[in-house]
């Protein structure tokens, strides 16, 4: 599987995102980090992950400057090939604002940072990202955001539950998402954006592996690939 | 040099500067400074980076052992964790501009220290914070604490570091004057350390970062002044952080480091580009000339004085290898931050400053930091607290209930939750227990950390408070497995000119000296903020001790969750020390009586016997004891493990008193246990069983949920 984080000035969780990649990858095709002002993606990528953090410092809206920057061009293209793009929280983000996810996460209900555990349930195993997940399991994935807060118009969010996109809901809402919203699928299910952090419990020692089905799935599908 | 104010008394008086040290000045220099070298005189001399007054007090601190690498003087302390990699840390306040503007004082002091951390060429791996605000019945301590804690998560969490630990505390003493401590540590390579001395003349002086504007000039000369009610005024004298930029310098100082390209490097912190240069040139026995015209400015028609003295954030000052300026410059280029060439190493001792062809400053270099004025200030000994007479009678059960809901002893959750405690992925023990454990990157080793003081301690017996804040640091790296290293201080008092502030500030530096050489945690870094008063009433002592633990494998972590049906022991003697205790204060606002006084021998068998215990299997889960006593350990014990727990019954002291150098272990093997502790001189006896539904203090009894319902909801109660 050959896999790649994009890296946007600002970001985090890019090396905590490679580090996941690379426990399910095998380490004889290591995580490649690719540096936002590029314009194009190396060849023969299966999937790219767009990591958390703040790109950009959040200035203007979350994830907005991000989306306009040279890589993401080949990113959406990427995509609309049938490539595999995984998103996490400010990746989410950035998915919205480039418009590869519908919808617009804004400021949690509370106006505060808000950063622990959280139930999800597992709305979908029919996924590239789900499949070793059992549907209707509850998993413990941290949450570290501000803007979280999931919102789209009536029509998206019918769509969204009328085509099985919602991948994960909050089994406690915290952050006033609509509907509980914590993850979604593109329409082709080959883009996945979610709010909560698989790469931060996907290890005994961090005091979880909740998160490790995640890859494991994605490893499942793309490995031999 | 035209166009600048003409030198008097009033305007020497408004940069702290006294007569005396005028005088001096003028000595130095043999004639009337200019505006800016005025300027420059205040920002070297002033006591937040002279320590002018605690200087001779510090210098006493044991500061060396086989695990030091680097000890106080640098931007940070090193201290060894073995193959080839140390910890680079500091704690350092923020407190006098965190009281002006919440927000952003807390924002650039975890700015402030994050910097000088990665300066020395190390990634933050942890950040921690102490905090002490007012009552909640005064009118700013609910707007402080809220912006103080938004500050703190804005910055770290938006730079990447995880806070995973701290301290918050209320008391009526900080109402005027918040405290706020910030501490980071960061991870490098031993062969790969960075210092601030200068070397080679002729060498180019490279100012990166963000740009220079007005904000923060006098900064460190307003927190070194007590305040009154001009306090307003002085807000214009807080920095603004923006840890974007900051997340940038750091990536882009790390990546500049990997090209050789460095030859010392220092960060623009308290009086900015003066503090930075003159250490520069001072530590390296070298000249520096700077241009200012060369600055990157921010702001428009920027005076000399101005930029000499801005503490704009997000700021270094490097001396580069010439011949490397290329490479240098496109790595800075990449991360779309400035990279200026402002001035020039040179051979003989002079501070040159020109700006658009006119000297506006020549003074010699070396005088301004060797020859800061050092103060051996009267002090006096704090008399000797009565002991406690009449011990009020309390229902177990209901004190413990008061204790949990009270706002210094309920759950810290509404604020750590609040910060990013995980990002880096690294984390392996998160807030909320006796210290946070953050992994070695790519290793199975971990290294621990914790921040304590107890102030009301240290204010009825400084020596012995000083004393405590080092055992209880010890102690809590020990409940969590980790063996101490090494310490950082951050002293923070009221006026030093006061003989009873100066005589609380030399106890708990002979307190503290005398227990991390006992307890064998050298201090490598720290920070003094004297002058926290207002109107002249001072904070209680509040000498923070920061401190890191090494854990040689992440085996060694001790939980701090018993399971269902263990046997509780308790380690070390218990006196019943309720003097000082969280109980009078909490139930009965009473300060009164002697602090507890610490053994420091048998704190160190009980710390090294916890850890070989966990070693042999033989305890399940441990915690340390500290304010709130046995029922307070206890009952954190069980709420963290989701049962009930069962205490043999006892008088007041027995429940709720302080004494030191004990521990509460949850275990399997009781007999066992107790045997080996006996056979290690240690203290142990089996106290109670933890199971069922109930916190049971003999008779009396508080259900699990009345009693998490009070923990959970003691500071959103009162914080919203």
């Amino acid at each position: 599987m050959r896999a790649a984080v994009i890296q946007f000035p600002g970001s985090n969780c890019d090396r905590d995102m490679a580090v996941a990649m690379d426990r399910v990858s095998g380490h004889n095709k290591p995580t490649q980090l690719i540096w936002h002002k590029e314009s194009t993606l190396p060849d023969g990528l299966d999937i790219i992950a767009i990591p958390g953090g703040f790109s950009f410092g959040d200035y203007l809206r979350c994830g907005a400057i991000a989306a306009r920057s040279p890589i993401m061009r080949s990113v959406i293209d990427f995509a609309n090939k049938g490539g595999f793009v995984l998103g996490v929280c400010n990746g989410f983000q950035v998915l919205t604002e480039s418009g590869l996810l519908p919808g617009a996460l804004m400021r949690n209900a509370n106006l505060k940072f808000i950063c622990k555990d959280a139930g999800l349930r597992v709305e979908t195993s029919d996924s590239v990202f789900t499949s070793a997940y059992k549907k209707g399991a509850v998993v413990n994935v941290p949450v570290a955001h501000h803007d979280g807060n999931y919102n789209a118009d009536p029509e998206t969010l019918k769509t969204l539950i009328g085509d099985d996109r919602i991948a994960f809901r909050y089994a406690e809402n915290p952050n006033g998402s609509m509907d509980d919203i914590a993850g979604i699928l593109s329409d082709n299910r080959r883009v996945l954006g979610m709010m909560p952090h698989p790469e931060r419990l996907n290890d005994p020692q961090l005091g979880g592996t909740d998160g490790a089905k995640l890859f494991e799935s994605i490893a499942s599908a793309l490995v031999s690939a | 040099m035209s166009n600048e104010p003409e030198i008097t008394q009033e305007l020497i008086a408004s940069h702290g500067i006294s007569p005396d040290e005028y005088e001096r000045l003028l000595e130095i220099i043999g004639r009337e400074p200019t505006y800016t070298e005025l300027g420059i005189f205040s920002a070297m001399w002033n006591e937040h980076c002279s320590y002018k007054s605690s200087k001779k007090w510090l210098r006493t601190l044991p500061t060396e052992g086989p695990q030091v690498i680097c000890g106080p003087g640098e931007n940070a302390g090193i201290v060894d964790i073995g193959d080839g990699q140390c910890i680079v840390f500091k704690m350092e306040s923020h407190n006098h501009p965190s009281y002006i503007e919440p927000y952003q004082g807390a924002a650039t002091g975890v700015g402030g220290i994050l910097r000088d951390v990665f300066t020395m060429g190390a990634r933050p791996i942890a950040a921690m914070n102490s905090l002490s605000f007012g009552e909640f019945s005064h009118r700013k301590t609910k707007s402080l604490i809220n912006g103080v804690v938004e500050g703190v998560g804005g910055y770290g969490n938006c730079f990447g570091v995880p806070t995973v630990g701290g301290e918050v505390r209320f008391h009526a003493a900080y109402n005027n004057n918040c405290l706020v401590n910030a501490f980071a540590a960061g991870l490098a390579d031993t062969d790969k350390i960075f210092y601030s001395a200068a070397s080679g003349v002729g060498m180019p002086v490279v100012y990166l970062g963000a740009k220079t504007g007005r904000d923060g000039v006098g900064g460190a000369t307003m927190a070194s002044a007590e305040f009154d009610d001009t306090i307003e005024e002085k807000r214009p004298t807080v920095q603004v952080g923006d840890p974007f930029t900051e997340k940038r310098l750091m990536e882009a100082t790390l990546e500049l480091m990997a090209t050789g390209a460095v030859i010392s490097i220092q960060d623009m912190g308290a009086a900015g580009l003066t503090c930075s240069a003159v250490e520069m040139g001072d530590k390296g026995n070298l000249g520096v000339k700077l241009n200012l015209e060369d600055v990157p400015q921010r702001e428009e028609n920027m005076t000399a004085y101005e930029m000499m003295l801005s503490e704009s954030q997000e700021r270094m000052l490097m001396v580069l290898k010439p011949e490397l300026e290329t490479e240098a410059r496109a790595v800075f280029e990449k991360w779309d931050l400035d990279f200026a060439i402002v001035g020039e190493t040179i051979p003989e001792d002079r501070f040159l400053i020109v700006h658009n062809g006119e000297v506006k400053a020549d003074l010699p270099l070396k005088a301004l930091s060797g020859t800061a004025p050092e103060y051996d200030r009267p002090w006096v000994e704090t008399p000797a607290a009565a002991p406690l007479t009449d011990i009020p009678s309390v229902d177990a059960a209901d004190a413990l209930h008061q204790l949990l809901g009270s706002a210094n002893y309920s759950s810290r959750r509404w604020v750590y939750e609040q910060y990013d405690s995980m990002v880096g992925a690294d984390t392996v023990k998160r807030p909320g227990s006796d210290a946070g454990v953050v992994r070695v990157h790519g290793t199975d080793k971990a290294v621990a950390f914790t921040s304590d003081v107890t102030p009301r301690y240290c204010k009825a017996n400084p020596f012995e408070g000083g004393k405590q804040a080092v055992a209880e640091a010890y102690r809590n790296l020990c409940a969590t497995g980790a063996r101490g290293l090494a310490t950082t201080d951050n002293m923070n008092f009221g006026n030093p000119e006061k003989p009873e502030i100066m005589g609380q500030f030399v106890g708990c530096i002979k307190g503290i000296g005398e227990a991390v050489a006992a307890l064998d945690m050298p201090i490598v870094s720290g920070n003094v903020s004297l002058y926290n008063e207002t109107d002249g009433a001072g904070i209680l002592p509040t000498p923070t001790i920061g401190a890191v633990g090494l854990l040689n494998h992440i085996d060694e972590m001790i939980s701090n969750v018993p399971n269902d049906g263990d046997t509780l022991v308790l380690i070390g003697k218990t006196d019943g020390h309720l003097g000082q205790s969280a109980l009078l204060k909490e139930l009965f606002d009473r300060e009164d009586g002697d602090a507890p006084h610490v053994d420091l021998a048998a704190e160190r068998t009980a710390g090294e016997f916890v850890r070989a215990a966990h070693g042999q299997n033989m305890i399940t889960s441990a915690h340390d004891l500290s304010d709130g006593g046995l029922a307070l350990a206890a009952a954190e014990m069980a709420m963290a493990a989701g049962v009930g727990v069962k205490l043999n019954a006892g008088d007041t002291g027995w429940f709720f008193g302080e004494d030191q150098a004990r521990y509460l272990l949850g275990t399997k093997n009781a007999d066992g246990l107790i045997a080996a502790a006996k056979s290690a001189g240690v203290p142990a006896a089996a106290i109670g069983t933890f199971g069922g539904k109930d916190i049971a203090l003999g008779d009396a009894k508080l259900s699990l949920s009345d009693a998490n319902e009070a923990f959970e909801n003691g500071l959103p109660s009162r914080v919203m």
